[in-house]
């Protein structure tokens, strides 16, 4: 198998005497999608803001092309075509597409101290990068972000890192605050950037969206990794229950229809 | 430009509230009013006013649109009238001495400002207010000590008065003040740098989202820095000025700058939270306000109303501009 573009080796972060990643081991290649599952508080973000260059891994090692990497700062990792999109992160709601897209570096046109914007040209790449991932509703740079559906959105963000030569895209919860078609929308994008030859690291806590895209699983529980399986290895059921820390969902479920059953169909009472 | 002109087009520009807000004024005015306060006596009344107040609105509003404030122009322009008072009326030195080390000081402050908030993350109301007070502080408490007064007399002549303090000649029957054309001057600078250069774009964008914005590569803090030495000397500007106009500076007053130049920037379409908004719109703005501050003088009502008639205008002017701007966000091309 070829170098993994990105990899981790047993790479552990501890802020003073708290333990927040513990020998994480990951390897993510081109063309390929990973996704991180895991329930809040897991070390997902930690594990995220390591990879991005915002915190300096503890032990361990980060691998970019099979060479150890030292990322001092988060823009260390993005010269490197490590990309972080966050929710929504790198687009402006009240500017417009073209502004927003090329917000730190921006076209301009024109000699010297009167070099202007270039906003036709700014439009144009824009839209035209983000209709290359086939959002075609998108034709006119001029509109304002915040006019676009929150998946046309995150695919505006996602667009803009691809076009700023990401190799490595970490996608931040993409789809965590959009409906199911929105949500789909993205999926789409994700599976066209995965189709381009970039490494995708999806992280998320919904199953359904990660076994949509996905290649390879790690599953996070408690700063360590507590599965890490390939695609169709794994039930939609399994990975849950993984993700609730070995707390089988399926167990519970199973409990509460009992109770169910023997209580005229009344739900249990809510823990107090 | 291939924009397409239309009505539509032209509501969901950030300056249309603003725009609206000055033709209803003009429109008030001129039937309670007459046509006097349009007339060259009338009209240099109020573009004394907007000229004073506009020079320091505009970056008042740039730190708004980048989602920073800055109330300490309040205590900057008496700041800036009394340091040149003293330089070259009580001490009777050079005016361009005193000039130059007004602004200078002025600049100092607003790297204060811009530090502070920067390496503070206090947020810039309240740290422009904390230096609002020490600069009043300072002013009040070097000028007793150095003048024994409250209030400092100079006297400029040359080119230093026609330049920063006189009546400008000729036009409007002599009544506009010089400091008119460095509003223009200003206000033509400012819609490049903030609407053409690639900077202005950094503005919106810190305003917007400032983690995004520092995400992109937009040095933000070099930014923050840059925008309130701007308000600072601007600010000692106007002061500079009027001090050179007329002939003496006060250690009071000044405070009306704070409300006023926020309300003409409010009125101006910039959105208080930051992100949006324009220097026409802010131009605008301020035209609107001085329009209503001098247009009550030309009509029968008793001048203690022009108050009520700016707080309603507030209001109806940030009205109008929450939907302009609902209107621009929502705005989508029609399918072809």
């Amino acid at each position: 198998m070829s170098t993994p573009i990105l990899e981790l080796r047993k790479v552990d972060k501890s802020f003073g005497p708290i333990d927040v990643l513990h020998e994480i081991s990951l390897k993510v290649h081109a063309g390929e999608v990973l996704c991180l599952l895991g329930d809040n508080g897991a070390g997902k973000s930690t594990l995220i803001k390591t990879l991005a260059g915002v915190h300096k891994p503890t032990r361990g090692e980060i691998l970019l092309d099979g060479q150890p990497m030292a990322f001092d700062r988060p823009k260390d990792a993005q010269a490197r075509g490590i990309a972080t999109v966050h929710q929504f992160g790198g687009t402006f709601p009240l500017m417009s597409i073209g502004r927003s897209f090329f917000a730190g570096v921006e076209p301009t046109k024109g000699w010297g101290p009167f070099k202007v914007y270039d906003r036709k040209k700014a439009n144009a790449i824009a839209v035209k990068a983000v209709q290359d991932f086939g959002i075609t509703r998108i034709d006119d740079g001029d509109r304002l972000v915040g006019g676009l559906s929150g998946g046309e959105r995150q695919s505006l963000a996602i667009a803009r890192a691809v076009h700023f030569g990401a190799r490595v895209l970490i996608l931040d919860e993409p789809t965590a605050a959009l409906g199911v078609k929105q949500a789909a929308h993205v999926l789409r994008i994700v599976n066209q950037a995965k189709r381009r030859g970039l490494a995708v690291i999806f992280i998320t806590h919904q199953v359904m969206h990660a076994m949509a895209v996905g290649d390879h699983f790690a599953v996070l529980i408690r700063g360590a990794i507590a599965a890490d399986f390939r695609k169709g290895e794994k039930t939609r059921e399994q990975i849950a229950d993984l993700m609730a820390g070995g707390e089988s969902m399926a167990d519970l479920e199973a409990n509460i229809e009992g109770y169910m059953d023997s209580h005229d169909g009344h739900p249990p009472p809510p823990a107090r | 430009m291939s924009q397409s002109f239309s009505i539509g087009g032209l509501l969901r520009r950030p300056e249309a509230g603003a725009f609206l807000g000055l033709v209803a004024v003009l429109i008030f005015f001129g039937i309670f009013g007459g046509v006097a306060f349009l007339k060259p006596a009338g009209m240099s009344s109020w573009l004394n006013v907007a000229a004073n107040l506009g020079i320091i609105a505009i970056p008042v509003g740039l730190l708004m649109i980048a989602g920073e404030l800055d109330i300490s122009v309040g205590a900057m322009v008496p700041f800036g009238a009394m340091t040149t008072a003293i330089i070259a009326g009580h001490w009777d030195q050079s005016i361009w001495l005193a000039i130059v080390v007004t602004l200078s000081f002025a600049l100092v402050i607003g790297l204060v400002n811009g530090l502070l908030v920067i390496r503070t993350a206090v947020p810039s109301l309240i740290v422009t207010l904390g230096t609002l007070f020490a600069v009043q502080g300072i002013v009040l408490g070097m000028t007793v000590l150095i003048a024994k007064s409250t209030s400092v007399a100079l006297k400029t002549e040359g080119p230093a008065k026609a330049i920063f303090g006189d009546f400008i000649p000729v036009v409007f029957k002599g009544q506009l003040q010089s400091i008119v054309v460095w509003w223009l001057l200003a206000a033509a600078a400012y819609v490049f740098f903030v609407h053409f250069s690639r900077r202005g774009n950094w503005i919106f964008a810190m305003g917007g989202d400032k983690v995004s914005a520092r995400n992109a590569g937009i040095p933000t803090e070099r930014m923050t820095m840059l925008l309130f030495v701007l308000s600072a000397t601007s600010a000692a500007f106007v002061g500079m000025c009027q001090a050179i106009q007329f002939n003496s500076a006060q250690v009071a007053g000044g405070q009306s700058f704070i409300f006023n130049s926020i309300i003409s920037v409010v009125i101006g379409g910039v959105l208080l939270t930051g992100g949006f908004g324009s220097v026409v719109g802010i131009f605008f703005g301020t035209i609107t306000f001085a329009v209503v501050n001098q247009g009550i003088y030309y009509t029968d009502f008793d001048r203690n109303w022009s108050a009520l008639i700016i707080g309603v205008l507030l209001l109806i002017a940030v009205l109008l501009n929450n939907t302009f701007r609902k209107m621009a966000l929502t705005h989508a091309p029609k399918k072809k």
